[in-house]
């Protein structure tokens, strides 16, 4: 398993919502790095993926754990 | 001695804050047992949800300012200086001619539009987020013959749900002035819908449908061309406009940054509940200057302000600390220049808009006269 460069914890957040964080944690990424989302939000599991297909990134786990997901994304570019 | 509680920051979370400590501590204050000391780099003290009203004309910028002094208690040790480190070891505070003792420390520092993140936005942009900004746009607002506004958004900003309100209040600006049909409106957002929250999308969207409001999503900038008038996205394409209004990502106040507090943008490793700075049992935040996954809103500093105000209370007469932020943030949804809905969530309760009406519109309003009464610690 890769290891998680920065932690970002959105669970709770509704706006401006996990996606949002991610975006703003990818944004102050290096490439390789790898951002690990916590999310209490179903919606996240969805988003987050195809977000991240569309913006050329790389999933590297989406998974469930309890009430939440954890959800771990490689900045790529 | 008395215990000095210091604040940082005179906007509306530190001027809240330390209004209701000084009311409520009254009493130990006189007495010489309490001290609430707030800090401001500005003797003004704006009313930032103003800028969009500026933007359109409906009010002019001094109406949403107010002499600092106007709005501080008798019992609050008012000081007008830069401070430019906190010291959390040595607990103080430092600017060029002082230096500021404190048993207890609150920032509320804020946050500041940054428009050197994206090469090529200060050239060219619009925006509402600053006084000269808000404006600015008023003033080409007012003299645009038509063509093509963009609206694009990049993150984290201030007030998540503003960009759409100024793209549903230009539609209605332009109607209003029978020149709806020369204008443009294309609005943008990085993620596959138009608003981060599901259900505010799902309010937005029926109504760029039927006002012909125009909707770019997973759209990323990436930077801006001035002279050939362009947006360029992360995907390489290229989005010509003739107006361009830009929501700026917002980072930190330079003194967190100094002082090493912050993340990379100068946001504070904040205790969701507590509100204390991570690893610092006598160090609050409140209000934008947290990393808190919230709303960077005036309705968060004060929802926060009321827990802070009992936890330092408590802390002040030896009493444990017993109040838990609950994350609660309100806002409301203007839908046009006449009517808007209201949204209330907080970390457990997704938030659900109210139908849009003129009433909320009208309370929205009143809010704008009402929110120095917020200021003041009375509301």
């Amino acid at each position: 398993m890769s290891e998680v460069t920065k932690k970002v914890d959105a669970r709770g957040s509704f706006c401006p919502g996990p996606l949002m964080e991610l975006i703003k944690a990818v944004k102050g990424s290096q490439v390789g790095d790898v951002i690990e989302v916590l999310s209490s939000d179903a919606g996240s599991a969805k988003d987050i993926p195809e977000w991240v297909k569309k913006m050329g990134h790389e999933m590297v786990y989406s998974e469930k754990e309890g009430d939440y997901w954890k959800i771990a994304v490689r900045k790529m570019k | 001695m008395a215990k000095r509680i210091a604040i940082l920051g005179g906007g509306t979370a530190g001027t809240t804050l330390a209004n209701r400590l000084a009311r409520q501590l009254s009493h130990e204050i006189r007495k010489g047992e309490a001290e609430v000391l707030l800090i401001s780099n500005t003797d003004r003290h704006i009313y930032q949800p103003g800028y969009l009203f500026v933007a359109f004309n409906e009010k002019p910028l001094d109406h949403f300012i107010r002499p600092q002094k106007s709005l501080v208690h008798r019992l609050v040790t008012m000081v007008y200086d830069d401070v430019e480190k906190i010291d959390v070891e040595k607990k103080e505070l430092l600017s060029k001619r002082n230096r500021y003792a404190y048993d207890y420390l609150v920032i509320a520092t804020g946050s500041y539009p940054d428009f050197d993140a994206v090469p090529g936005m200060k050239e060219i942009t619009y925006n509402f987020y600053t006084p000269e900004g808000a404006e600015k746009l008023r003033d080409r607002l007012a003299t645009f013959e038509g063509g093509k506004i963009m609206i694009v958004i990049d993150v984290p900003h201030k007030c998540p749900a503003a960009p759409l309100e100024v793209t549903l209040m230009l539609d209605d600006y332009f109607r209003r002035r029978n020149m709806r049909d020369k204008v443009e409106l294309l609005y943008t957002y990085p993620i596959g819908r138009i608003h981060s929250l599901q259900p505010v999308a799902d309010w937005a969207l029926p109504e760029f449908e039927k006002r012909n409001i125009q909707y770019e999503t997973y759209f990323n900038m990436e930077s801006i061309d001035p002279e050939k008038k362009t947006v360029n996205t992360m995907d390489g394409a290229e989005h010509p406009f003739d107006l361009l209004i830009s929501i700026p990502a917002h980072k930190g106040a330079p003194v967190v940054l100094n002082s090493g507090l912050g993340d990379e943008s100068g946001f504070i490793p904040t205790d969701r509940y507590t509100l204390k700075m991570v690893g610092h049992d006598d160090v609050y935040v409140i209000g934008d200057a947290t990393n808190l996954p919230i709303s960077k809103a005036g309705s968060t500093a004060h929802y926060e302000s009321e827990t802070l105000t009992h936890n330092l209370i408590s802390r002040i007469r030896g009493l444990p600390e017993t109040k838990l932020y609950d994350g609660r943030v309100a806002c409301f949804l203007e839908n046009s220049l006449g009517d808007a809905s209201f949204i209330i969530f907080d970390y457990n309760h997704p938030p659900k808009p109210a139908d849009t009406s003129e009433l909320i519109h009208w309370f929205k309003a009143m809010y704008n006269e009402l929110y120095w009464l917020t200021a003041r610690g009375l509301m």
